[in-house]
């Protein structure tokens, strides 16, 4: 699967550290076609959208391993809408309980992933769901 | 090749390679061990342990991580882990105190209390620690972007109670360099950090000489996706880092190198675990004595504590992460740690519940007073395996360590982004080596149900009000100290920070004591030296 001509921004919003999640991706979506930008740690949700919007991305992904996923999330998607980007797809990754994805999907994430998902399989559904427009 | 997914039968073979790529005889004989080499108990360069006498003198500390939300609840379940058998206290604290945000800051305001327990002033720290004898308690702090700050704030929590600081006994980790690399609570930039780090070392050796004012952490870089030799390599480097800081601020290793202890993860191959141990001691002990010329035996002894956990736990059928853990403690008394903490079977995914926290305390429990391991020092010392195994691994720390100190040094490594990215590609071969089931993860890659779930039984949800309740009281705080003390105490704190040489220690206790907030002191030293800036490289 191919994510040629994708540019996709992963971000860590929040105060969470744990950046592997981030930068396996980050480096497995490049390794894909994708062109990827990596924020760094710490980021404002209004950062990341800012980011989004001058880097005129087709996706963000967010990381987050701190428990904050439900917040950050609306967050980002608000601030993202704000700065008239809300075509951009969300997606969040990390360390997340199946039961609070209904609550990500209402909060604005067109997916989520966990570390025990294969690479290859989160390429194929960011490709679908990108390709799907 | 067969997808991982189809299998639920036997995998392939996994070959006769270690984790870390060491190829191992099919049985290692006599002639590959040299008797020289392996020595006594007690002696240097101390491969057998630390000890003459192992465990028989008194047995590793059972130390539970634990914290989350406020001080009353964290109090609360210290009381509630004490009863149950718990030898010293970790305090796990909430990402705006290590990243030095108040709770009110914006940049905190969803993560106050969330992943520990939040410790923004003294007052706090006075209910984290009511009715808690710190006198004979060792408590350790997961601590390092603010570590020098939550130390000075348990010093004045002490003094308030009278608890002479000579009797205080713990450990901070207060090791920036690694957060740096893989946990990313940094502040400022890497060298006032080591500065700081130097300046709390001192006063410690001083004021509190029962205290380990470090503990040099390989865990999170092997969290990260390294191996165990690299684990190991990575730690020393950073723990040669700071011995030339504190060399260089004037110190003796001969006596600073008595208080600095390490921390480890134990993962699941056995006999790597074990023996990467035996060859840190070993190395460690080396390195000393002919780097910087230590001779004093305390002083060459490699003291370090483990979890047992962390990313070796699968989010699927959690429960099998009861054995894992087992195993890993098993690895970890047979590697000689002076501290065991033992990961809860639902810990790398969410706060354990305490069903599951009591479990992983009564695993050590077991392997402490049913196994039977401990009853004679280093049971497998002599084994040719193992002695084979810990040479090998020692060489191959070496070699990591060279292309280290090859590079300039763990500190130019870690500025331009060198090790930072070196582990993130490891980690990503990591993790494609599992997807191509090269690895075998019972209950995740193989040996799976067709349709997955994770879990865990009961889920730990917190107090939803707590982060008002911890920001309500924190503004009350705020409202009723004695503000003019507090501006007085930070400016002096600034002048101490823009002097070379001036020890910082005794600045921070009096803010304390005034009842500074964390964010207070760190914003007025990131006045003077500025943030980290990351070098995003990937």
């Amino acid at each position: 699967m191919s994510l040629a001509g994708k540019r996709i921004l992963i971000a860590k919003p929040g105060l969470d550290g744990h950046d592997v999640g981030a930068k396996i991706i980050a480096l497995a979506l490049r390794d894909a076609g994708a062109e990827v930008i990596y924020t760094g740690l710490r980021k404002a949700p209004e950062y990341i959208a800012r980011v989004a919007v001058e880097e005129d991305v087709d996706a963000v992904g967010l990381s987050i391993l701190s428990g904050s996923h439900v917040d950050l999330v609306r967050e980002t998607a608000r601030c993202l809408r704000e700065a008239k980007a809300g075509n951009v797809k969300l997606f969040v990754g990390g360390t997340i309980p199946q039961e609070d994805n209904p609550a990500l999907i209402e909060a604005g994430a067109a997916g989520i992933f966990n570390s025990s998902q294969r690479i290859e399989d989160v390429i194929a559904e960011l490709a679908r769901v990108l390709d799907a427009g | 090749m067969n997808k991982p997914e189809d299998i639920n039968l036997e995998p392939a073979q996994p070959g006769f390679r270690t984790p870390s790529g060491i190829e191992v005889p099919e049985v290692a004989t006599a002639d590959m061990v040299d008797p020289a080499r392996v020595g006594a108990p007690g002696e240097y360069p101390f491969t057998r342990g630390i000890f003459e006498n192992g465990y028989r003198g008194r047995l590793w500390t059972f130390r539970q991580y634990s914290g989350f939300g406020s001080a009353e609840e964290t109090n609360e379940r210290y009381k509630f882990l004490i009863a149950q058998g718990q030898t010293g206290l970790s305090v796990a604290l909430d990402l705006p105190t290590q990243c030095g945000y108040d709770p009110t800051d914006p940049m905190a305001s969803a993560e106050v209390g969330k992943v520990g327990v939040s410790l923004s002033n003294l007052a706090e720290a006075e209910i984290l620690f009511e009715g808690l004898d710190l006198a004979k308690l060792s408590t350790s702090f997961t601590i390092n972007g603010t570590a020098a700050i939550v130390y000075a704030m348990y010093l004045a929590a002490a003094d308030k109670r009278g608890i002479p600081r000579a009797k205080l006994t713990g450990t901070i980790q207060n090791d920036i360099l690694k957060e740096y690399v893989a946990r990313g609570t940094w502040i400022f930039p890497v060298r006032p950090s080591m500065r700081l780090i130097a300046d709390s070392i001192l006063y410690s050796n001083e004021q509190t000489p029962r205290f380990n004012p470090i503990s040099i952490a390989g865990a999170h870089v092997r969290d990260a996706g390294c191996t165990a030799v690299e684990e190991i390599a990575y730690t020393l480097a950073n723990a040669f880092a700071y011995v030339d800081e504190l060399v260089a601020r004037g110190a003796n290793p001969n006596e600073f190198a008595k208080r600095l202890s390490f921390f480890f993860y134990v993962h699941m191959d056995f006999f790597e675990e074990i023996c990467k141990f035996r060859a840190a001691r070993r190395y460690w002990a080396r390195k000393l004595k002919e780097r910087y010329g230590v001779t004093d035996e305390k002083a060459l002894m490699f003291r370090f504590g483990v979890v047992c956990g962390g990313s070796s736990l699968t989010a699927q059928q959690p429960l099998n992460n009861i054995v894992r853990v087992g195993i890993e403690n098993m690895a970890a008394v047979l590697g000689g740690a002076q501290s065991i903490f033992t990961c809860a079977y639902d810990e790398a995914f969410q706060i354990p519940t305490e069903t599951s926290a009591e479990i992983a305390l009564r695993t050590q429990q077991i392997v402490a007073y049913e196994s039977g391991i401990s009853r004679t020092v280093d049971p497998l010392g002599g084994s040719y395996y193992v002695e084979w195994l810990t040479d090998r691994m020692e060489e191959e720390m070496e070699k990591v360590i060279k292309e280290i100190d090859d590079y300039g040094g763990t500190v130019r490594a870690v500025e331009d982004g060198y090790l930072q990215s070196r582990i993130a590609r490891r980690a990503l071969e990591r993790k494609l080596d599992a997807d191509k089931g090269e690895r075998v993860v019972v209950g995740e890659n193989y040996f799976r149900h067709a349709e997955q779930t994770s879990d865990f039984g009961e889920v730990f949800r917190m107090d939803p009000n707590i982060s008002s309740k911890v920001v309500e009281r924190f503004k009350r705080v705020k409202e009723t100290r004695d503000n003019a003390a507090v501006t007085r105490a930070l400016a002096k704190l600034r002048e101490a920070a823009v002097k070379d040489g001036e020890n910082l220690m005794p600045w921070l206790v009096d803010c304390c004591h005034a009842y500074a907030t964390v964010g207070e002191m760190v914003s007025t030293l990131k006045a003077e030296w500025g943030e980290f800036q990351e070098p995003v490289r990937l």
